[in-house]
Parts: C-alpha cells; sequence; structure tokens
C-alpha cells in the first residue's frame, strides 16, 4: 500500500494540492477524476518522483519501480515503435515479444517499422501505452492515456491496458468517469482542497 | 518549349550554386589578374597564374608533403584535442556546478586574451615543437565546451523525464535522447573552431617557427618577398582547413543521420 498523507504542493504561492491524503492500495486500479488544475497530474509527478511535495509524506513508495503514460506521448521520433518500447526494456527481452504487445493493441507490421514521428497520434498513443505497460514496474502511472484515441481504438487499448494492468498498484487520471468505472478498483474524487474518496 | 522534369528541378539548385560560385571565383581570380597588371610589381602582388604556377612547383616535392603533414597533424591534433576536452569538460560541468563555476571564467579569459600572448607563452615554456598542437587547441577549447554546454541544457527536458521514471541506463539513453540533441551544437561549434584552429596554428608557426612547418613557409616568404610563395601556401592553408572541416563535418553529419534513423528492431 501506498500512503499519501497531507501531500502540499504549490506553484508561485498557488496550491495546486494542499493537505491531500489518499491511498493506493497493492494490485489495484486507483482512477483519479477531478476538473483541470486540481493537481492530478502534480500528483502522478509526485508519486513518480518528478516533483517533491512542499509538505507532507509518502510511505510505501520508496524503491519501488515505476512505469507512465504522460499525457504527452514522450516517444524518441526517430525510433520505430518497437525501439522506443524495447528502450525501456531489459536487454534480454525478445523483440518478438515487443512486436507482439504492439500488435496487440492495432498496430500492424507495416506501422511499428516506421519511426514514431510518421505515425498518426491515436497509433504514438498506443505506443506510449504498450511501453508503459510492458515495463517490469511496481508502480503504474496513466495519465490520461486514451486521449487521441477513437472510439474502436479506446476499446481495444482499454481491453489490454485492463489485462496488462491486473494484479499491478495502479493510478489511472481520467476525465471520463466511463473509463474511470470500467478500469478503476477505487475511484478518488479531487476537488480543490482535499480529496474525497468514495 | 520549356518544360522542366522532377528530377532537373532536383538538380537546378546544386547547378545554380555551383555556377554562382565559379562566378564569384572567377570574378575575383580577374580581380587579382588586373590588380597584379596594374602594380607590375612580381615581389609585391604575383598574378594568379604567377601563384599557381609556384604551387605546382612545391606541389611535386617531397618537402612540400613533409611540411603539409607537419602542420596538419599539429594543427588536427589541437583540435580534436580540444574537440574532446571541450566535450567532456561541458559534459562533466553539466553534471558538477563547481566545474562550470571554475571553467566558465577560464575559458572566457583564454577567450578574450590575445593569441600572441599564449604563443609567446608557449614558446618561453615549452619551445617550438608542440606549439600549433596548444595554441589551437586553446582556441578551440572555449568554442567546443560553450557549444557543447548549450546542447546539453537544450535536451528535451520530457524526454528526459521518461528515462528517469523508466530508469533507462545513461549508455542507453545516450543515443537517442543525449546525442541527437546536442550534436547540431557540437557541428556548429565545430564549423567555427576548425577555421580558427588553422588560423591560430598557422599565425603560431610564423611566429614560433617550428623546423619543417607551413608556418615557416610563410615566414621564409616575407624574408624572401616572395609573393608567389605566400599566395601559394595560403591556398594551401585554404585548402587543408577547408578539406579538414568538410571531413569533421562529414564525420558528425553521419552520426547524425545515423541517430535519426534509430537502430532498426
Amino acid at each position: 500500500m501506498i500512503r499519501l498523507r497531507g501531500i502540499t504542493k504549490a506553484y508561485g504561492g498557488q496550491h495546486v494540492l494542499d493537505g491531500l491524503d489518499l491511498d493506493l492500495p497493492d494490485g489495484r486500479v486507483t482512477a483519479v477524476m477531478g476538473p483541470n488544475g486540481v493537481g492530478k497530474t502534480t500528483l502522478a509527478r509526485i508519486l513518480l518522483g518528478l516533483e517533491t511535495p512542499d509538505a507532507g509524506t509518502i510511505d510505501g513508495l520508496a524503491g519501488l519501480s515505476c512505469a507512465a503514460v504522460f499525457q504527452e506521448d514522450r516517444l524518441c521520433g526517430q525510433l520505430t515503435a518497437a525501439g522506443n518500447v524495447a528502450l525501456v526494456l531489459e536487454r534480454r527481452t525478445p523483440p518478438s515479444a515487443v512486436h507482439a504487445e504492439l500488435a496487440a493493441v492495432g498496430l500492424d507490421a507495416e506501422s511499428r517499422a516506421k519511426p514514431v514521428r510518421e505515425l498518426s497520434g491515436g497509433q504514438r498513443r498506443r505506443v506510449v501505452i504498450v511501453r508503459a505497460l510492458a515495463a517490469d514496474a511496481d508502480l503504474l502511472v496513466l495519465d490520461e492515456p486514451f486521449k487521441g484515441l477513437d472510439a474502436t481504438g479506446r476499446d481495444l487499448v482499454m481491453a489490454h491496458v485492463r489485462a496488462r494492468s491486473a494484479g499491478r498498484t495502479t493510478l489511472f487520471i481520467t476525465h471520463d468517469p466511463g473509463e474511470a468505472e470500467q478500469l478503476g478498483d477505487q475511484l478518488i474524487h479531487l476537488d480543490p482542497p482535499t480529496a474525497d474518496v468514495r | 518549349m520549356t518544360s522542366t522534369t522532377a528530377a532537373e528541378g532536383a538538380v537546378r539548385p546544386v547547378s545554380h550554386r555551383l555556377g554562382r560560385a565559379a562566378l564569384a571565383v572567377t570574378f575575383w581570380l580577374g580581380v587579382w589578374q588586373v590588380a597584379a597588371v596594374a602594380v607590375d610589381q612580381h615581389v609585391l602582388l604575383v598574378t594568379p597564374a604567377g601563384a599557381f604556377g609556384r604551387l605546382v612547383e612545391l606541389v611535386v616535392t617531397v618537402d612540400f608533403w613533409g611540411t603539409v603533414g607537419h602542420s596538419l597533424l599539429r594543427i588536427g591534433a589541437g583540435f580534436l584535442l580540444a574537440a574532446a576536452v571541450g566535450i567532456l569538460g561541458a559534459s562533466l560541468a553539466h553534471r558538477v556546478l563547481l566545474v562550470d563555476v571554475l571553467l566558465t571564467p577560464a575559458l572566457a579569459a583564454i577567450r578574450s586574451t590575445p593569441v600572441v600572448s599564449f604563443i609567446i607563452l608557449v614558446l618561453i615554456w615549452s619551445g617550438s615543437g608542440t606549439l600549433a598542437v596548444v595554441i589551437s587547441f586553446l582556441m578551440v577549447l572555449p568554442i567546443l565546451y560553450t557549444t557543447t554546454l548549450e546542447g546539453i541544457r537544450h535536451r528535451d527536458r520530457a524526454l528526459l523525464e521518461m528515462t528517469t521514471t523508466f530508469r533507462v541506463p545513461w549508455v542507453r539513453r545516450l543515443p537517442v535522447v543525449d546525442l541527437p540533441a546536442v550534436l547540431p551544437f557540437v557541428v556548429a561549434g565545430c564549423k567555427v573552431g576548425v577555421g580558427l584552429a588553422w588560423k591560430s596554428g598557422i599565425a603560431a608557426e610564423v611566429i614560433g617557427l617550428p623546423q619543417g612547418s607551413i608556418g615557416e613557409q610563410l615566414y621564409e616568404a616575407k624574408i624572401f618577398l616572395s609573393s608567389a610563395d605566400l599566395f601559394a601556401w595560403t591556398v594551401v592553408v585554404v585548402a587543408l582547413a577547408y578539406g579538414f572541416e568538410r571531413l569533421v563535418l562529414l564525420l558528425l553529419e553521419r552520426t547524425e543521420a545515423r541517430l535519426a534513423r534509430g537502430p532498426v528492431r
């Protein structure tokens, strides 16, 4: 269990998170919803170690390996889809396994052979999701992972995410109540200034 | 009838550039010829034909190639050493603030110090043997250090955060995140640095007169009032600097292109 207590973060004197208490149960998907600017992405960045909270404590996070789907793709444009996924994996992972994961989210052989800068936004998003799910991580942080996917693609990729995130401690940030219901084991609604757990 | 194919269209810009370059060279050779005829004193200003004739005489001698090799080896070594130290120093300075704090003012001082001061200092300390190496090293080092550090600071933060999150080892991050961002800055630094290495290196040789160097030949041209030798050796220096620059940039551009393609998996 990852326990966050009294997490506070401010930028330029403006509080984004103010005394947030949150538990992420082991092996469960915690869906987080809330309006823009309520600190969802800041929460994700704090969990990933990319931001330091101004106040508060986090227990159970030390030593955990992390994987993430960021709001932006953050792909190496010159690499192929498989190259981007392989970058974050152990060297011993066979390329065939990487290609199988990419094929599972609907990326055909031709798309997998291209540099990702030549792929469509939706295709790049699939690569990003596969990269996070393929990484051998203790904590998975998914920040609006389905942004930019069409309805058909979203269903296929969501099924893949549900299968691959099962049994893994996951923070899933979304604006879509349907996605939150489908993937989340518990649902958190963030409202400034504190978290309301239901 | 005037119709052009796509292939002709693609070739045209290159032929245009070459045509313009040829026009410019011809024009300035003409100006040189007219000036030489007007002055009418070979000692002061040789004609283009006289200079190139002298160059042909030099090229066929063994001594010429020995002299070229002497300067090329030393100035090239100074440049490559400065590139290596500049790139490594910038990498270190990016990680260790103290290195940047110590190196930045030192390199700024080197940049603003007249090159002749260094030339005289090196002559006093170690003689003329390694003079061109040290001087071209000192002139290029601040440029490569500054441009590389700038490139390191311009890396994509989002990609760096991604590699931090996924704990990508630095050896795997280097070719796909760091080098593609830093190389264009290194290329820009090398373009400036190569020319400076040759200018300062040859100037050092003219003052220090290391035996068997191009600088010594230029000095002798002055002593014997031989403008033909002066122009011939100047053409050699320009050609060497240009060839060296093309070689360095070719290697860097090939590396850049290879990184841009990425590994095939």
